[in-house]
């Protein structure tokens, strides 16, 4: 492919679409899927202008990345379920115990 | 027009397609199979772009393992009845935000796409990545020569994720200490 820079496009599409979701979506899930969304949107232009610049730099960076998102998951999971085991619920509007 | 330029539009629409069904789809199991959909494409976006390790690494770490974990966790937690969707705002804030977001895409576009035709070239074109053995060979070269202290970083990020995994998952009983 010699227009490399038409990725560009989809990663900041995808990541505006990610950013939309985290904002208007309550449910904690969905909102970690979106985090997800935004992240896969990054790794994308690294990727891309790791091609344009003709180095590997950028793959790495998506490497590291990639295990980031590995462990953000892991732990976003884990407060999710801590949450809904005292809360009952997966709704983010729910999460008022220190405004009461 | 070449393959790979046919490839592109296909998986292109189904990772805009799909990200926008992951946000608009009322039930936590129909995103979560939408985001299997987004991580497909974004496999054969970067196969495209000749990252073939980091093509088959989508596949196994996000397909395989960070989705099987959501989905256990919409599973454990039965989260498969559709929910409320949204936030309870005012159409104002709504329609603001979403305006805000498409000028926010502008400025992202215009942003990434100025350099497009100043960009320095490096060492690793594709016929010197071709004689050095291939895609994996050169990452492999890279990561265990220039990043291999930062490789052994990420081993500790890890281990530091299973901790806070194990602490904030573990079920406490009515004394409030840990079982």
């Amino acid at each position: 492919m010699n227009e490399p820079w038409l990725m560009l496009i989809v990663s900041c599409t995808v990541f505006v679409i990610g950013l939309l979701g985290v904002i208007f979506r309550k449910n904690l899930l969905i909102m970690l899927m979106s985090i997800e969304l935004m992240l896969n949107a990054v790794n994308l232009s690294f990727v891309t202008f790791s091609k344009m610049h003709q180095s590997i730099n950028g793959q790495l960076s998506v490497l590291f990345v990639m295990a980031v998102a590995a462990a953000e998951s892991a732990v976003g999971l884990g407060l999710v379920i801590a949450l809904f085991r005292t809360l009952k619920t997966a709704d983010s509007d729910q999460i008022q115990i220190l405004r009461d | 027009m070449d393959w790979s330029f046919l490839a592109f539009i296909v998986f292109a629409t189904i990772a805009i397609l799909g990200s926008l069904l992951v946000i608009l789809q009322k039930t936590p199991v129909s995103s979560a199979f939408s985001l299997v959909l987004v991580f497909f494409s974004f496999s054969g976006l970067y196969a495209i772009l000749g990252a073939h390790f980091l093509a088959a690494l989508q596949i196994l770490v996000y397909t395989g393992a960070i989705m099987v974990l959501f989905v256990f966790v919409i599973m454990l937690l039965g989260q498969d009845e559709p929910t409320e969707d949204l936030k309870e705002s005012s159409l104002l804030f709504k329609s603001v935000t979403v305006l805000g977001a498409f000028g926010f895409l502008t400025i992202l576009l215009q942003a990434a796409l100025s350099g497009k035709d100043i960009v320095s070239k490096g060492i690793y074109t594709d016929e010197k990545i071709i004689e050095m053995g291939g895609n994996l060979k050169v990452v492999a070269e890279v990561l265990f020569n220039d990043y291999a202290f930062h490789f052994e970083l990420v081993s500790f990020l890890i281990l530091a994720a299973i901790v806070a995994t194990v602490a904030l998952a573990k079920r406490k009983n009515s004394t409030g200490e840990a079982a």
